[in-house]
C-alpha cells in the first residue's frame, strides 16, 4: 500500500484529504507543519505528500526545498494544495520540484487527476 | 413537470440533433433545462416548454436542444487516445507533405477543453514548418461563445490540466484562467449539426467527436458517423470516444475509438 503524507495545519483539511486518499487506497500520515513533516519523512519517507503552502513556522515551499535536500528525499511525489492560486506561485513551486499543483478548494477527483499526472497513482 | 413535458423534450432533440433523451428522466431535463427557463424570463420549466409547443419559437426550441445536448467535457481527456491519434496523424502528414497545411477538427467541442488540448500539443509537438487549420464545432451557440472566450474556472483548469501547461499556456485574469492568445487565434469556431451536410468543412486529416454519437439514435448516429467519415482525406483518421463504435468499420489495433477512413492503412 502506497503511503501519503497529509501537511496541513487545518485539521479539517487534513481530515477531508484523509477520506479521499483512503478511498484512492493510500494510508496516510497526517503532519500539521514543516517541521512535524520533516521529522516524519527522517523516520519513513512516504511515497507522496500533499503540501500546504502557508502554515506557521516554515512555509511549504521550505518544506519541500529541505526535502529534497534529505538522503531520499528527491523520491516523494509531491502534491502542493493550497489557497494559492496565482501562476508565479504555481511556477515557484515546480521550479522547487514539486510534481503537481491544486488549489483549494478540491474535491475527489481533482485530487485523483493530479495525483495521477504526478504519476503517484 | 409532466410526461407531457419529457414527451415534448425527447421529441425535440430527436428531430432536430438526433439525439436519445429518455422522457422519463425528469432530474436531468429539469437540472439542464432550469436555467434555460430561468433565462428566458419563464417561471417555471413547464411554462417554457408550453410556449415551445403553442408559439413554434425556432430559437426557444433550439436553446431546449442545445442544453441537453452532450456538454460533458475536460482537459486532456483520454489523454492517450489523444496523443497517439495526434502523434500518428502529424508524423503521417509531416511524412508525406501532402498540400501544405494539416486539418484537424474537433467536432462538438463543448467549453473548448479539448480544442485547447489539441492546440497544446500541436505547438508541443508538431513539426516546424507544418501548418495548422483547427476547426471547432458544437451544436450550442452558448458553448460556442464560452470556448471562443478561452476561460475557465479554477475548478475547470484542475481537471485534466497538467499545471505545468497551466502556466504555460494560460494567463491569470481576476479570479478566471484565459488560454494564451496565441493558442485562442489558432481556432476557427463554428455552429455545426452533425446531422447535416458536413462536407463543404472538410477535408480534415483528424476529426476528434468524442463521446457524441454514443447519445444519438440509431438512425441518427449512422447519418453523424457516415458524414464524418466523408469529410476525411483518403488517409484520414477519425477519434471517436473510447469504446464507441464507428458503424461497420474496426478500430485500430491496440486504438478502441481510432478508426481510419481506409482500413488496413497504418501512419508511419
Amino acid at each position: 500500500m502506497k503511503t501519503c503524507l497529509v501537511v496541513d495545519d487545518s485539521r479539517v483539511i487534513r481530515k477531508v484529504a484523509r477520506r479521499i486518499l483512503e478511498d484512492l487506497g493510500f494510508e496516510v500520515a497526517e503532519a500539521a507543519d514543516g517541521a512535524d513533516a520533516l521529522a516524519w519523512c527522517a523516520t519513513a519517507m512516504p511515497d507522496v505528500i500533499l503540501l500546504d503552502w502557508n502554515m506557521p513556522g516554515m512555509t511549504g515551499l521550505e518544506v519541500l526545498r529541505r526535502l529534497r535536500q534529505e538522503p531520499g528525499g528527491d523520491s516523494p511525489r509531491v502534491v502542493f494544495c493550497t489557497v494559492e492560486n496565482e501562476l508565479d506561485r504555481i511556477r515557484e513551486a515546480l521550479a522547487f520540484g514539486a510534481d503537481e499543483y491544486i488549489m483549494k478548494p478540491f474535491d475527489g477527483d481533482i485530487v485523483a487527476g493530479k495525483l495521477l499526472m504526478a504519476g503517484a497513482l | 413537470m409532466t410526461p407531457q413535458d419529457g414527451r415534448t423534450v425527447a421529441a425535440l432533440c430527436a428531430e432536430r440533433a438526433g439525439l436519445r433523451v429518455d422522457a422519463d428522466k425528469e432530474y436531468l431535463i429539469e437540472n439542464r433545462l432550469g436555467p434555460v427557463a430561468r433565462r428566458e424570463g419563464f417561471g417555471s420549466l413547464p411554462d417554457l416548454l408550453q410556449a415551445v409547443r403553442d408559439r413554434g419559437d425556432e430559437r426557444l426550441a433550439w436553446a431546449v436542444v442545445e442544453a441537453m445536448s452532450p456538454a460533458e467535457t475536460a482537459f486532456f481527456r483520454d489523454p492517450a487516445s489523444l496523443d497517439l491519434a495526434l502523434a500518428q496523424v502529424v508524423a503521417d502528414f509531416a511524412r508525406r507533405r501532402e498540400g501544405d497545411t494539416l486539418r484537424i477538427w474537433v467536432a462538438a467541442c463543448g467549453a473548448g477543453q479539448e480544442v485547447y488540448s489539441t492546440a497544446m500539443l500541436l505547438e508541443e509537438q508538431a513539426p516546424i514548418g507544418v501548418t495548422v487549420d483547427l476547426c471547432a464545432s458544437d451544436l450550442s451557440d452558448r458553448r460556442l461563445e464560452k470556448a471562443r472566450s478561452g476561460v475557465y474556472s479554477q475548478f475547470e483548469v484542475q481537471r485534466g490540466l497538467p499545471a505545468r501547461r497551466l502556466v504555460r499556456h494560460f494567463e491569470k485574469r481576476d479570479d478566471s484562467f484565459v488560454v494564451a492568445q496565441r493558442l485562442r487565434q489558432m481556432v476557427r469556431w463554428r455552429r455545426v449539426n452533425l446531422l447535416e451536410d458536413l462536407s463543404p468543412l472538410g477535408p480534415f486529416h483528424l476529426v476528434f467527436c468524442r463521446n457524441v454519437v454514443s447519445s444519438m439514435l440509431d438512425s441518427a448516429r449512422n447519418q453523424a458517423l457516415a458524414n464524418l467519415k466523408k469529410v476525411l482525406t483518403p488517409d484520414g483518421c477519425l477519434v471517436l470516444g473510447l469504446g464507441e463504435p464507428a458503424g461497420d468499420s474496426a478500430s485500430m489495433p491496440g486504438q478502441p475509438g481510432v478508426y481510419r477512413a481506409q482500413t488496413g492503412r497504418r501512419a508511419a
